[in-house]
């Protein structure tokens, strides 16, 4: 589904990743670790087309398509969702609104009519059932003096709401308590299927006791530099991320 | 020959059209003097400091129409709010035009200045309150005055609720090469009385237009004013402003102002308190580009204690245009316990946009709270590349956050026909068809 070769990219002078290499299938579930600073998020930034870093070399590759000249909504029309590390607050949107709005802009790019109101609303009552998401927060503004584990919930809704083909969590599970990573994980497992694929970016193993990788990546220094299947994440929660860097600047 | 020049001798050519013994003469010739001393404000003044008048006045504009054009309604129907039934009040090119009008003086009176100034049951209305709160040393509005002639005349007497709102509009067809018009509003509303008020000023053609407009608002105990003001004209349209609000105990009078047309506008927009414990709200949202220039003077005088007052203005510029917001609150030394508020927050589009922003507080009470934020900035880029990545387009995603910006004041907008309006011309305006509701 997703190919990503030799991936460069920089924002400004500085070069943040310097030849990823990811082959991820349909139905896998892909967890890159990895400590501060080793180009995770920018990893996640530039595969949903962020404008502010620049790719110098290589490819991303969706469904056989290069991504390089689309923009950040075009991709989200091809079914990428980026689960923002911080989500941003926009005043004077509502969350069912701003639902409204990304539903049916996808589905102009697509062709297909405004999905009908009453359809809507019960997509909207189904998805906040599963993310137990009391109504009347749906009807706030937009991540708008949300709590951290809210606002995260809420990704995982918007995610829900319009089912990605290739979803990227990006440190979700950071602000999370135990019961609001419980509830987000099993939102997510639940949208889990043979069709999509999901890439977990976190710098804890916490997470990927409920949403369990089929592989495990460590980048570093802006290259993957380890893989491995679920059990690499426990080695790096046992040992830290210090022998990865011992191992790499030997 | 100056326009200053012409007006001085238009005003001898007016003056024998009317009755020169009334005491109205007076008030006009007092008028005129003030305008010929102090002429049109020029940038030197402290309060004309980012606008100039001087592009403008050297049209060579025709100070009285030459003949009343007939306009059709269905030529003209989009600019009224023609979903619900309305009183209409319709001039063009200064005339009044009884054709698109529906007028009234059952219970209220929805009519005309020129038939309030001059007969004679209206005398001691005239007397109590035209020009009475309106300036006598500002020389824009002495040169309206001395040519105060035709305008809307409203009256709700006590303890009446208007049965529908009430649209003031203004057509210019432009048969002149450049015309200059001075309406003259009064609106009076008695106690407990209720009115919702739309003024608009629109011009049918690309010929320059120059309105210079007077607008007196007198609102008794407990009264309460809506009045919203529509400036969407075309971009040969220069418009002057200058309403003065007139506030007893308990009103509540609130003035909206969406430009988002028009060459050059100055709002000039003065509160005056009367009396303990009432609101005053002034609202704005100004969105223009090219080299469109919008300026909002505003000046609440708190003169009596336990008031408030709300200003909440939103600018939105781009291209080279250029916006004003001047917001003076005048807090005397009576008006103890007093709630000023006052926001201005704009955005600019593009590097060659400019806002300049003063807020002016003067407190003389120490009792009081006040606050005042002014803030600039641009668009959110983290903003549009959530959105995007939602799947909301770059120009809609854009359109999005700028309702959301405005979102506070259209909220306020009690009208739902008129807000419905104002959210198709903001989407007009940003280039996208209206999709999305907030």
């Amino acid at each position: 589904m997703l190919s990503i070769k030799n991936l460069h990219a920089s924002i400004g002078d500085k070069e943040i990743l310097k030849g990823i290499n990811l082959e991820v299938k349909a139905g896998e579930v892909h967890a890159i670790m990895g400590p501060n600073g080793a180009g995770k998020s920018t990893l996640s930034a530039v595969i949903a087309g962020n404008e502010n870093y620049e790719v110098t070399d290589g490819e991303v590759i969706l469904d056989g398509e290069d991504l390089a000249e689309l923009a950040p909504e075009e991709r989200a029309h091809k079914g990428v969702f980026l689960s923002f590390q911080y989500p941003v607050e926009i005043p004077g949107v509502s969350v069912t609104n701003f639902m409204r709005s990304a539903i049916n802009e996808t589905r102009k790019a697509k062709g297909q009519e405004e999905m009908p109101a009453n359809e809507m609303l019960k997509l909207i009552r189904e998805k906040s059932e599963l993310l137990e998401i009391d109504r009347k927060f749906l009807s706030r503004s937009l991540n708008e003096g949300f709590s951290g584990g809210e606002k995260k919930r809420n990704e995982i809704f918007q995610m829900a709401m319009l089912e990605p083909k290739l979803a990227i969590l990006d440190e979700t599970d950071s602000g999370l308590d135990i019961d609001a990573l419980r509830i987000v994980a099993n939102g997510v497992n639940k949208l889990k299927s043979d069709k999509n694929a999901v890439i977990v970016i976190t710098h804890y193993q916490r997470l990927l006791d409920y949403i369990v990788p089929d592989f495990v990546h460590v980048l570093y220094n802006g290259k993957i530099v380890k893989s491995g299947g679920a059990e690499l994440a426990h080695e790096l929660e046992e040992k830290g991320y210090d022998w990865i860097k011992q191992e790499q600047e030997a | 020959m100056e326009l200053k020049e012409k007006l001085l001798s238009s005003f001898m050519a007016f003056e024998e059209r009317i009755d020169v013994h009334s005491e109205l003469h007076d008030v006009r010739t007092a008028a005129i003097k003030n305008f010929e001393n102090k002429g049109f404000p020029t940038k030197k003044e402290e309060s004309w400091k980012y606008t100039s008048l001087n592009a403008i006045l050297k049209n060579d504009f025709s100070v009285f129409p030459k003949t009343e054009n007939a306009i059709q309604y269905s030529d003209v129907k989009k600019y009224f709010l023609h979903e619900i039934d309305t009183y209409k009040v319709v001039f063009v090119d200064g005339v009044f035009s009884s054709h698109l009008s529906s007028t009234t003086h059952d219970g209220i009176d929805v009519c005309l200045m020129s038939s309030a100034l001059n007969k004679p049951k209206y005398k001691m209305v005239i007397d109590n309150y035209f020009n009475q709160i309106a300036s006598k040393d500002e020389s824009l509005t002495s040169l309206n005055t001395a040519f105060a002639n035709e305008g809307a005349y409203i009256n709700i007497p006590k303890s009446k609720v208007a049965d529908k709102p009430i649209e003031i509009m203004y057509f210019s067809t432009g048969s002149e090469t450049a015309l200059l018009v001075q309406p003259r509003n009064l609106v009076i509303v008695g106690e407990n009385s209720h009115v919702q008020i739309i003024e608009r000023h629109q011009s049918l053609n690309e010929n320059p237009v120059l309105t210079n407009s007077v607008t007196e608002i007198f609102a008794q105990k407990r009264a309460i004013v809506d009045y919203y003001k529509i400036q969407n004209d075309n971009l040969e349209a220069n418009l002057i402003d200058n309403t003065y609000v007139s506030q007893k105990q308990e009103s509540h009078v609130s003035v909206h102002t969406f430009s988002f047309g028009g060459n050059l506008t100055r709002n000039n927009l003065n509160f005056y308190h009367f009396g303990e414990r009432l609101t005053s709200t002034l609202n704005g949202i100004t969105i223009i580009g090219e080299s469109q220039h919008v300026d909002h003077y505003t000046l609440v005088n708190h003169a009596t204690p336990n008031c408030e007052s709300f200003q909440d203005y939103k600018g939105i510029f781009t291209d080279r245009s250029t916006g004003v917001f001047n917001g003076k609150v005048y807090v005397e030394r009576e008006a103890q316990k007093t709630n000023a508020f006052q926001k201005s927050n704009n955005i600019l589009l593009s590097d060659k946009a400019t806002i300049n922003a003063k807020p002016q507080l003067e407190i003389f009470a120490d009792d009081v709270k006040c606050s005042h934020g002014c803030t600039i900035g641009q668009l959110d880029e983290t903003a549009m590349f959530y959105m995007q990545q939602r799947g909301i387009p770059k120009k809609e995603a854009k359109a999005l956050l700028m309702y959301a910006f405005s979102n506070a004041v259209i909220e306020n907008i009690k009208i739902p026909e008129l807000k419905q309006r104002i959210t198709t011309i903001i989407a007009n305006k940003l280039g996208v068809k209206i999709g999305f509701d907030l």
